[in-house]
């Protein structure tokens, strides 16, 4: 059997992506499916369905304090993250200049690195400094550990941006900051929105910088593995991940709306030029 | 547009040579000025820390004191010690394993998605991603759900009859490590294989099977070929960060499953000997770069035997 081009088409590939879709979600589908389940075990079959454990969360004052700051971290990490990777992206795409590949490669790096590693370093130099360990140090760390993130979704989004439309408006008199506020801003909006969602879900979902950098005052990551320890916690913390996992999805899939808008109007766009 | 923006550069007006110049001076000054802030914060924070990681490495800790004299003890200790070897060599070969199962694994996805994705590729790339975007900590969790004594895989094979007491040999190994960290890296291994699977001109594909290729021999010979700048960042962006894993082999690993990380860690925890700490983390690198150059070198040799 051959499909278009001579390019094969076997029966048994959309099995197998089949499969392979069950091996990705079956684990993530696991977490909510138990979160409602009416026992303290996480053993089939279910023992009938309930809320309790999500009640339970509410009055629940240390994870409470964890997910303010999570919040705060997570709030704190999009923007440094987004503002610097608009500055590189915007220098990468739009100019030419020496040691762009060096520069890309450090910034891209953490990508590259066992998180390990970043955490271990970071933590010497942040001790080494007289800096106490707190909510800020794991906004220092988590910033590097997103650049990568945030700076993938910005290029790609400042890649097809037509520069003749900023030529125009400086031809026309504005201001190189008016240019960008009127003219590259409004073009460019949706990679931003894009990268400070994602950056958000990367720094939510974060652990091994905020376990290293956080001191004593732990993320919402880092109160669940404190809570790992004791199997009669189990229930509560399936309904937090559970919660965490939903609005991790959320912000994805908003984020991949928002992104896909812009390319479709990018295109009609350039569709209309041509 | 696109022919536009390809020639972009030329149909600026000509300028005289020494303008010219001072023009490409401004723009690089521009450029350079503009990149600046998260340059310097990616120097401050990832390059000079990772540089004061090798310089303690070469230095000694004597309680609160750092001892900077030039010594090679931490690396003796390092790489001499042979539950440091065990352990360095357990997480190379989980690396390893695991490195070349995702790829493999994931390739047919990744072609799956770029030659026959049609108009809903982008969806397909979505639906892959949101699991690995996903809390990587709730993740490893769920397969201790899955793989413990009285988890789903055992509750589930002795509800079908497939065997008659619980598997104890699922969790608490390495190859819960491995099977946890696949699944964690999946999508960071289609990407790139899916990315350079575009590239590829569909009519060489085309061209093989009218020169009488069969569907094997123009995969081999064209379609893995001009796939493999993405199949060695696959492994590249897989392989390395996986040697450094904490979290699975703490929650899923075991006594059997243990890795560097965690004797890295302990140098920093309750055991507070930053060289020693340091030696590891860089010993670390250089292997498991040295790794993962040997395996892109391997991977180069074995398409051109192929070709």
């Amino acid at each position: 059997m051959s499909g278009r081009h001579g390019i094969p088409k076997s029966r048994w590939l959309p099995a197998y992506v089949g499969l392979y879709l069950l091996f990705l979600y079956f684990p993530i589908l696991l977490l909510p499916i138990f979160s409602f389940n009416n026992a303290s075990t996480t053993t089939f079959p279910l023992a009938g369905f309930t809320t309790k454990w999500y009640a339970s969360l509410w009055g629940n004052s240390a994870m409470l304090e964890a997910a303010r700051n999570s919040l705060i971290v997570g709030i704190s990490v999009a923007l440094l993250s987004t503002i610097l990777g608009i500055c590189a992206a915007r220098a990468l795409t739009r100019y030419r200049f020496r040691g762009k590949k060096p520069a890309t490669g450090l910034i891209m790096a953490p990508l590259f690195l066992p998180e390990i590693i970043v955490a271990v370093s970071l933590l010497m130099v942040l001790l080494q400094l007289g800096l106490e360990l707190s909510l800020v140090t794991v906004i220092l760390g988590q910033v590097i550990f997103c650049l990568p993130y945030a700076m993938s979704v910005l290029i790609s989004g400042f890649d097809g941006f037509d520069r003749s439309l900023e030529e125009a408006s400086l031809d026309l008199g504005e201001t190189a900051i008016g240019t960008f506020r009127r003219v590259t801003l409004p073009v460019v909006a949706p990679a931003i929105v894009s990268s400070l969602l994602v950056s958000f879900t990367v720094s939510l979902d974060e652990f091994i910088l905020a376990f290293f950098l956080s001191g004593t005052e732990p993320t919402l990551p880092v109160y669940i593995w404190g809570q790992l320890r004791f199997a009669a916690k189990l229930p509560g913390v399936l309904a937090l991940g559970s919660l965490m996992l939903l609005i991790s999805i959320l912000l994805l899939t908003l984020s991949e709306i928002i992104r896909r808008r812009a390319e479709h109007r990018l295109r009609a766009q350039g569709a209309q030029h041509a | 547009m696109a022919v536009l923006s390809g020639t972009g550069v030329e149909h600026r007006p000509a300028d005289p040579p020494k303008s010219r110049t001072r023009w490409i001076a401004s723009e690089e000054a521009s450029g350079l000025a503009l990149i600046s802030p998260t340059l310097l914060y990616a120097l401050a924070l990832l390059f000079l820390p990772v540089l004061i990681v090798i310089a303690y490495s070469f230095w000694t800790q004597d309680y609160l004191t750092i001892d900077r004299t030039f010594t090679l003890q931490n690396y003796r200790t390092a790489l001499g010690e042979p539950i440091y070897q065990d352990l360095l060599l357990r997480s190379l070969v989980i690396s390893l394993v695991v490195s070349v199962v995702t790829v493999t694994v994931s390739y047919p996805i990744a072609w799956f998605i770029s030659f026959h994705g049609g108009v809903h590729k982008n969806l397909w790339l979505f639906l892959i991603t949101v699991p690995c975007w996903t809390s990587y900590l709730l993740r490893v969790m769920s397969w201790k759900v899955i793989l413990g004594y009285g988890g789903v895989m055992n509750t589930g094979l002795l509800s079908i009859g497939l065997i008659d007491k619980p598997l104890t040999t699922l969790l608490y190994n390495s190859n819960a490590v491995v099977i946890t960290l696949v699944h964690s890296w999946a999508a960071f291994a289609i990407l790139p294989i899916y990315v350079s699977l575009e590239k590829v001109d569909r009519s060489l594909i085309e061209a093989a099977h009218d020169l009488g290729d069969n569907k094997l021999m123009s995969f081999l010979r064209v379609t893995l070929p001009l796939s493999l700048p993405g199949v060695i960042s696959a492994f590249l962006i897989v392989m390395i960060p996986t040697v450094g894993d904490y979290v699975t082999p703490k929650l899923v690993g075991g006594k059997d499953g243990v890795m560097i990380a965690t004797a890295i860690q302990a140098q920093f925890g309750k055991g507070a000997n930053w060289p020693l700490g340091a030696a590891l983390s860089v010993t670390t690198m250089v292997v498991v770069s040295a790794m993962a150059g040997l395996v892109v070198l391997a991977l180069q040799l074995l398409v051109k035997v192929t070709k």
